[in-house]
């Protein structure tokens, strides 16, 4: 045999060879993958629970996730796509939701998802016994019986949910609600295991006892330190996951993480504040922003024990004329946040951003009418405002603050004191109304605006500036059982941006670092409902 | 001798009784609870929650409840943050990793400051001295925090030799950062102690004694000047053990070790009442326990104490 021969046998043997040896390719995209498939990120802060019903922070929701499987998933953009449920109907007048389940779902202790898995789920949660911090779900599900099941005064029976057979589930509402499929996507409403429930109580998450339906099973948690999730063979689209295995790690500052980061060590982390426009420079390939369900804004105390120059809405508006939010995001924030006119933000779904007044106005336009209305209320550089500024303790916080009384100092001549409060003091002086102007933020919880304007509503127990107007009220109840709520949507903003009883500062945005070779981050789901299997990493 | 022991035993536990009322009275004074969030929970939840944990009692029935909880059956309650974990968890897993970095801390900060300390003296105004000096001023002013961060910065990052933090069940990688930040400010004090005492103790009459007897030199400092001259170094090293066994939440939250030292801080701005409490009976007992091995270390060493 002479040489060339041998090397092209040899050859032939290699290229036979290498798609074995290799991870493979990515089934549509046709990328190399890499042999490696283990996701790694920092998370903050130890989660609080893996018990969908118990759970109740963001890094726990994010490993419920991979974990266990609802009705509905989302897709990268947020829509619904199929989880345990294949489909569902509606009766006519939208109060009778009857879902059909896949029926090759499997827990992974081989045991098939059945109808009933998600009616005991969802009585748990209801159930007073559970004590769940998220029981008040059933009611924003508006299921029928949610109310005295929740107070104790009927048996979970009663729940409008119940299994016709294996794979059909049917919910009874209230009232008609168009968007309850929506509702599905939450943590609260996956399925649980009875039998592992009874078996272990409030142990069955340990991972030497825990049953899951989700694409991955967790295998090793060692708190405040990691938690390990791996690959679960019996999930019913198992074939279709690429990552292998999923490390969090809790790494609690923020700079040790970017540089673990940066070492090699992790996939994914937070970009810290003020770093992003030097590492969009430096590692340009790896900056990631994109807008978030969330804003940031002042509430300012209109409620009866409020100092008097705060009821005049000629203050309250000219305080909110007065901030330059251009200044705020490009120059004390830099990182991809955008200017907020209007509490809802833009990227909520099915929502236009009205155009309030105030928002199409030039700066220098807004500081001259915010004079003008200084002046009418009685106040100007020789008689100035004296205005008190709370914030929860953080480096951030307190950047925005000195930046805004810098604002009202130059414009107004308003003297502002600021002070900060570590944050459960913080939560107890602003729901107590013992304040003046305070620091506030908001995430949605689902992705309609309702989940914003919902806060400015009277009984709201989140509005902490105890705001009352009646037709608030009435247009938001109006919005409830529209299948196009925008107009009601657009009025409510105008009276928010007429009243004042809140300053919108800016909308956040969400700034990771991501690996070049992790591929398919949804970016574009802007509530960032993101689920490992729909992840993979490429051969570099 | 065994008198001194019973005494201070029996001083120590209503101490641990008086510490263990006056943190649960501060931690009820402090505004807020373990529920409070930004999203103010309905009325309704918030009392099923309390009643699960029987945080709806009067607080002298809570305090009651919990200390015969302990007594009893040996369990320090549950964490209201955590929630599927109970205290005597976090404690099972957070307390071995705390103790294995504090006490290789205390084992490299003894030898490493005796060692620094006692040449410094002998050789006195040499090289080594202020070679020895220069360096324990320089790890004492420079804080773990800040160490830390540039620690993780020159061996992870730059030299790629060390994993920037983890625990990983104590695989020796993990533990060399984490020990010599937490031991370094420890290693500072004991060598500039060491020094100063031993100089001190050279200086003195008995030494100078031994000189004239034409002693060797070792034999002077191993068998007469090294014992006198640890008395000050030791009743440091009692505080130094306990605060490095009892963990830094500078170390926890920087190497994310795991261990109890994060916890112990974080419960008290979550108002995890429980985990709180568990934590600083924890650490009460080891403080108490600590400074009491060093008060019988001491009068063993100096005689004129038992009196």
């Amino acid at each position: 045999m002479n040489i060339s021969i041998k090397a092209t046998l040899m050859a032939s043997a290699f290229a036979m060879a290498s798609p074995v040896l290799a991870a493979g390719t990515h089934p549509e995209t046709g990328e190399a993958l890499a042999d490696d498939q283990t996701f790694t990120y920092r998370v903050l802060d130890e989660h609080t629970s893996v018990d969908p019903q118990i759970v109740e922070d963001v890094s726990g929701s994010e490993i419920v996730r991979d974990l266990f499987e609802g009705l509905y998933n989302q897709d990268e953009k947020g829509n619904l796509e199929p989880g345990v449920a294949l489909s569902h109907s509606v009766n006519d007048d939208n109060t009778v939701y009857t879902f059909i389940l896949r029926d090759n779902a499997k827990w992974s202790d081989g045991k098939p998802v059945t109808a009933g898995d998600f009616v005991y789920a969802w009585q748990r949660l209801a159930d007073p016994a559970t004590a769940s911090a998220y029981q008040w779900y059933v009611e924003v599900m508006n299921i029928k019986g949610a109310g005295p099941v929740m107070a104790g005064e009927a048996g979970v029976e009663t729940l409008g949910v119940k299994a016709i057979d294996d794979h059909t589930l049917e919910v009874t509402l209230n009232s008609p609600m168009p968007y309850f499929a929506l509702t599905t996507t939450h943590t609260s409403t996956f399925p649980t295991p009875a039998w592992a429930i009874e078996a272990h109580g409030s142990d069955w998450i340990k991972p030497d006892n825990i049953v899951v339906n989700g694409a991955y099973t967790l295998t090793e948690h060692v708190p405040n330190e990691r938690l390990v999730r791996e690959r679960n063979e019996m999930y019913w689209n198992n074939e279709a996951t690429i990552i292998e295995k999923v490390e969090a790690l809790i790494i609690n500052d923020e700079n040790v993480a970017l540089t673990r980061y940066m070492a090699g060590e992790l996939d994914r982390t937070e970009i810290p504040a003020g770093q992003y426009p030097a590492l969009s420079q430096s590692n340009p390939d790896e900056t990631t922003v994109f807008p978030r369900l969330c804003s940031y804004y002042y509430t300012i105390n209109v409620s009866d024990n409020a100092p008097e120059f705060l009821q005049d809405v000629n203050v309250r508006q000219a305080l909110s004329m007065a901030i330059d939010r251009d200044i705020i995001v490009e120059k004390v924030l830099q990182g991809g946040q955008t200017p907020a006119y209007t509490f809802t933000p833009g990227a909520t779904a099915n929502f236009d951003v009205p155009a309030v007044e105030y928002a199409g106005m030039t700066q220098a336009e807004r500081n001259a009418k915010a004079v003008e209305m200084m002046a009418a209320a009685g106040y100007g550089k020789d008689s100035p405002l004296d205005i008190e500024l709370i914030y929860n303790t953080s480096e951030a916080h307190k950047k925005v603050a000195i930046a805004v009384s810098q604002m009202w100092k130059q414009t107004l001549g308003v003297n502002v004191t600021l002070a900060n409060q570590e944050w459960k003091t913080f939560l107890e002086t602003r729901g107590n109304q013992d304040y003046q102007i305070a620091r506030a933020g908001w995430c949605g919880d689902y992705n309609e605006a309702s989940t914003f304007l919902d806060l400015v509503q009277s009984g709201s127990g989140y509005n902490d500036a105890k705001y009352n107007n009646p037709m608030v009220d009435e247009l938001l109840a109006g919005a409830k059982t529209m299948t196009d709520p925008q107009a009601n949507y657009t009025k409510v903003e105008e009276l928010i941006a007429a009243d004042m009883p809140i300053i919108p500062i800016y909308h956040y945005a969400g700034n990771y670092m991501i690996a070049t070779d992790l591929e398919n981050w949804p970016v574009e789901n802007v509530e960032q409902n993101w689920y490992s299997r729909n992840l993979y990493k490429i051969a570099e | 001798m065994l008198n001194f022991v019973i005494r201070r035993v029996a001083i120590a536990i209503p101490t641990l009784l008086v510490l263990l009322v006056a943190s649960f009275w501060l931690m009820q004074t402090a505004p807020g609870g373990p529920f409070t969030s930004e999203r103010p929970l309905p009325q309704q939840v918030l009392d099923n929650i309390n009643a699960k944990y029987g945080l709806d009692d009067p607080l002298w029935k809570q305090l009651w409840n919990y200390i015969t909880g302990i007594v009893t059956q040996f369990d320090f309650g549950p964490s209201y943050k955590y929630k599927d974990r109970s205290v005597n968890d976090i404690i099972a897993q957070g307390f071995p990793v705390t103790l294995t970095y504090g006490i290789l801390s205390f084992v490299v900060a003894i030898v490493v400051g005796g060692i620094l300390g006692m040449s410094a003296a002998i050789r006195q105004n040499s090289w080594l001295d202020y070679f020895a000096v220069g360096i324990t001023i320089g790890a004492q002013v420079l804080p773990n925090f800040v160490m830390a961060p540039i620690l993780i910065l020159v061996f992870t990052l730059w030299l790629g030799w060390l994993p920037g933090g983890g625990w990983n069940g104590g695989q020796w990688q993990h533990l060399i950062m984490p020990v010599i930040a937490l031991s370094t400010s420890y290693m500072a004090s004991i060598a500039r102690l060491t020094r100063s005492s031993m100089l001190e103790v050279l200086r003195s009459n008995f030494i100078r004694t031994a000189r004239a007897k034409g002693l060797p030199n070792r034999t002077i400092i191993w068998r007469h000047a090294l014992k006198p001259s640890l008395l000050p170094v030791i009743s440091y090293l009692g505080p130094a053990f306990v605060g490095m066994v009892t963990g830094s939440f500078i170390i926890d939250s920087i190497f994310g070790t795991g261990g109890v030292g994060y916890f112990y801080v974080n419960s008290a701005f979550n108002r995890d009442y429980a985990v709180m409490m568990g934590l600083t009976i924890l650490l009460g007992s080891m403080t108490i326990m600590f400074n009491m091995v060093v008060d019988i270390l001491y009068a063993w060493i100096d005689p004129k104490i038992r009196l």
